[in-house]
């Protein structure tokens, strides 16, 4: 086991090389540049300028060149600053955002475990019922459903409607002068559409994803066997069937792990969150290459982490994979 | 996705005409008082509050509030001493003497002197400090200050824009002296001089001021303004209306079919100003069929301006004629036409040559038909839809325009400044100043010069230049006349429309009067009678 974590390990170190390597050269392919927001289209603009600027920013350079440059400070964990006009450190863009996405992230996620494992579970269960096909229907129907718009509905009901629930934001204007506790109920609040708008297709994925496994577990022969041994139902689902039927849901797991720190542009967009979704689209829009190039380092160590984790929950869950090792 | 959007919560909105209406107390007492805050939607975050490092809008309406220039444009776009109490400019236009206001603090308390004027222009100047409005300040000779409340300039050369260059945030020296202006604190936590102190900026979130209770012209009737960030026009339009914010701008759809009810018309004002900008069908003039003026001129006949801004604006703008907004000093109004005239546009086309040989429904010209591509950018509906609309007249008499829809990075770098373009839509902002040298003259028609159509003529170039060393304002009005008369003539773009801003402001705030420079030109003057402050 620990000499195939090993492995795996060492595995991803070139892969990790691959992607900074193909990233910084592509983004620097797109047309345009970070100066272009300021200098295009803009009478006061003297060829000087341009030029100054862009030697301000090192963009007179090869781009082999700025890789090595940028390698070094990597090794030395520093992203550099942001080239769009407020010259900040990546890292400090970066943490301001983190901590909204994270819990945003986090807290779908376990919204979404809790309600689509049990819900794939009832669908399978109840085949064939009516119920069972208002469920697919109604997940299908939710899946479909641009989150855009089902966000746009929601304000539309709770926040202008019903006027029960703020629209936009994280904090209300007046957040400063509440005590802890409303503070806790302010966020909690502002965070409820947010995340129905990030769940509600999610939750419907997965639980068919989580039926549909448990259909093929339980066709098996083994629970044919268990079924002739006269277990009852209840015992031969939870124990026998369930484990083997949320394999494949580490996979999808494992795969999300990137996007715990990703955002989303559209539903950022929509409740006005400064997460992480709106600083990945502005940096791509303003080819702010430090950035982009940061968000891409984490995104990619997230990735090979996440498969990582995927593969060791996969030999902590099946034996076969354990021991055929 | 924001058009879909609009039309979408539009659909929504009229199956949802029980709104709760909102009784308000709207009191007939309009009593001067201080208190109240006012929050303002912006769809982007400012990026950097030292205000000559930053391009963007966002961060000039805020470190407007927060820096002052020596001078400034007042409501009628005169331009008026500002930190400077008066300004002499001598006879040859070739020194400029401000005397300067005295007791003006800094937010840190500091004296405000000619030191940090001084101070300004260096910086500005210095070839480490990435600025893009260094090129203001290429024909000054040198500056100085005689004693701490005189500044003086002088020119090379006469230089008329030279004054309103002066409206720049002077920012201060003992701050910034002997640092990395790059790496200096000021960009987000700024010192200046004016209205408002920066109080808190959440990064993507907000950014709240208040009242400087020092500031020289009194301190501003409210207590603070807040700047909201919210990036998307349909959710401001909600906050607006279920009260979280009080200030934004209107789309046209919105001004025309969702703020007339009685509940919104009871709450807020909305206003209308001409905005500073306008929008152009642009030619390349160095490539064919466009070379030839009178095919310029046949589409300039078959463009309905009047179609457009009824069917983009929903009739929120002017027909535009030149290059500045009609309600302007600098506006000649005696130029050249083109209304909607098929029959003339045929004609034209038919003197040039352009004849359907093969009867496809397009004219052709040795061999060849009029056929043409036009770009605009990506996220600006009003000059898609703007397209459509010239691209079904044109097909009218015979021309085949097709439409091709860019990325805005790849557009202006691959084919604006490259010129490699058949047509464009574009649109310009309207500079205070007259000047148009950068747009016009032959010179900026050089690949990466903003003269994309590639314009050459003799008699504007040279009118440019003296346009800019003209100070006497009404021979310099002759001047920039005369150019837009041959500008409608060459039709080297045809200038299509001037936007209407759409403003809409809660009722609770007071003193404010639309005026040809817009409407938050006396910010700091606005109030909110005490019975009806919320904040």
């Amino acid at each position: 086991m620990l000499k195939y974590l090993i492995k795996r390990l060492l595995a991803t170190i070139p892969v990790f090389f691959g992607i900074t390597v193909i990233s910084f050269f592509i983004i620097n392919l797109t047309p345009g540049s970070p100066t272009d927001l300021q200098t295009e289209l803009n009478p006061r603009i003297t060829p000087e300028i341009v030029e100054k600027l862009r030697k301000h920013y090192d963009l007179d350079k090869p781009v082999y060149v700025r890789y090595i440059k940028w390698v070094k400070n990597i090794a030395l964990l520093d992203f550099g600053n942001s080239l769009s006009p407020d010259g900040r450190k990546v890292i400090d863009k970066i943490k301001e955002r983190l901590p909204v996405t994270l819990l945003i992230s986090l807290l779908s996620m376990i919204i979404m475990l809790i309600f689509s494992i049990p819900l794939g579970i009832y669908i399978s269960v109840n085949k064939g019922k009516l119920r069972e096909r208002i469920i697919t229907f109604l997940s299908f129907f939710f899946y479909s459903m641009p989150s855009f718009w089902l966000a746009v509905i929601l304000i539309i009901i709770f926040g202008i409607y019903l006027r029960v629930l703020p629209i936009s934001g994280l904090k209300s204007i007046n957040y400063a002068y509440l005590s802890t506790f409303d503070k806790i109920i302010d966020i909690a609040k502002h965070l409820i559409l947010p995340l129905i708008v990030a769940t509600t297709g999610s939750i419907a994925y997965l639980s068919r994803y989580v039926s549909s496994n448990l259909d093929e577990v339980l066709k098996q022969e083994y629970i044919l066997l268990a079924r002739i041994k006269g277990l009852p139902e209840k015992v031969i689902l939870r124990k026998h069937a369930l484990k083997n039927a949320l394999i494949p849901v580490i996979t999808i797991l494992g795969l999300s792990v990137p996007g715990l720190i990703g955002g989303s542009v559209i539903f950022e967009t929509i409740f006005s969150i400064p997460g992480m979704g709106q600083l990945f689209f502005q940096s791509a829009m303003s080819r702010d290459y430090p950035v982009i190039m940061a968000l891409l380092v984490l995104t990619s160590i997230l990735t090979l982490v996440g498969n990582i984790l995927a593969d060791i929950g996969y030999a902590l869950s099946d034996p076969r994979i354990r021991y055929g090792d | 996705m924001r058009a879909f959007l609009s039309i979408i919560f539009f659909m929504l909105l009229l199956g949802c005409k029980a709104e709760k209406v909102e009784k308000r107390a709207v009191s007939s007492v309009d009593s001067k008082d201080y208190g109240d805050k006012l929050i303002e939607g912006t769809i982007g975050d400012a990026s950097n509050l030292i205000p000559f490092l930053a391009s963007d809008s966002a961060s000039h309406q805020v470190a407007g509030l927060i820096y002052n220039g020596l001078v400034k444009y007042d409501e009628n776009l005169n331009i008026v001493g500002d930190l400077a109490e008066s300004f002499d400019i001598s006879q040859d236009g070739l020194k400029i003497t401000f005397k300067l206001r005295k007791g003006v603090k800094w937010h840190d308390g500091k004296e405000f002197t000619s030191d940090d004027c001084v101070f300004t222009y260096k910086i500005i100047t210095d070839p480490d400090t990435p600025t893009p409005y260094s090129g203001d300040f290429l024909t000054v000779k040198k500056v100085y200050n005689p004693d701490k409340y005189t500044f003086v300039v002088e020119y090379k050369e006469p230089f008329a824009p030279a004054l309103s260059s002066w409206g720049v945030s002077i920012v201060p020296k003992h701050l910034l002296e002997g640092k990395d202006i790059t790496k200096s604190e000021l960009a987000r936590k700024p010192v200046g001089t004016g209205p408002y102190i920066l109080k808190e900026w959440i990064a993507g979130d907000k950014i709240e001021l208040q009242a400087n209770e020092n500031y020289f012209e009194g301190r501003p009737y409210l207590n603070g303004e807040v700047f909201r960030v919210i990036p998307d026009t349909a959710t401001m339009f909600f906050e607006l209306k279920s009260g979280n914010i009080d200030f934004t701008s209107l789309t046209p759809l919105q001004y025309e079919r969702q703020t007339n009810d009685e509940s919104f018309k009871n709450r807020f004002n909305k206003y209308r100003y001409l905005a500073f900008a306008y929008t152009y069908f642009g030619f390349n003039l160095n490539r064919k069929p466009f070379d030839d003026k009178r095919v310029r001129k046949a589409i300039a006949y078959a463009i309905d301006k009047k179609e457009i801004i009824k069917g983009v604006l929903l009739g929120h703008g002017e027909e535009a004629t030149g290059p500045y907004k009609p309600d302007v000093y600098w506006y000649n109004p005696n130029v050249e036409r083109y209304g909607l005239n098929i029959e003339k546009a045929k004609n034209i086309l038919k003197s040039a040559g352009f004849e359907d040989r093969d009867g496809d429904g397009i004219l052709e010209k040795d061999g060849k038909p009029l056929r043409f591509t036009v770009l605009t950018n990506q996220g600006n509906d009003a000059r898609i839809k703007t397209a459509e609309i010239i691209q079904r007249r044109l097909k009218n008499i015979g021309i085949d325009m097709k439409i091709l829809v860019l990325e805005w990075a790849v557009f202006i770098k691959e084919f604006i400044s490259k010129r490699n373009f058949d047509a464009i839509i574009l649109g310009w902002t309207i500079p205070q100043d007259p000047d148009l040298y950068d747009i016009w003259h032959s010179s900026k028609a050089e690949k990466g010069g903003l003269n994309h159509y590639s314009y050459k003529n003799d008699e504007v170039d040279r009118l440019l230049i003296e346009g800019r060393k003209t100070i006497d304002k009404k021979k310099r009005k002759k001047i920039y006349d005369r150019i837009q008369e041959i500008l409608a003539d060459d039709v080297p773009c045809v200038f299509l429309y001037v936007p209407y801003a759409l403003p809409v402001i809660d009722k609770r705030f007071r003193g404010i009067e639309p005026k040809p420079a817009g409407i938050t030109y006396n910010k700091e003057k606005w109030y909110v009678p005490k019975i009806e402050q919320r904040y």
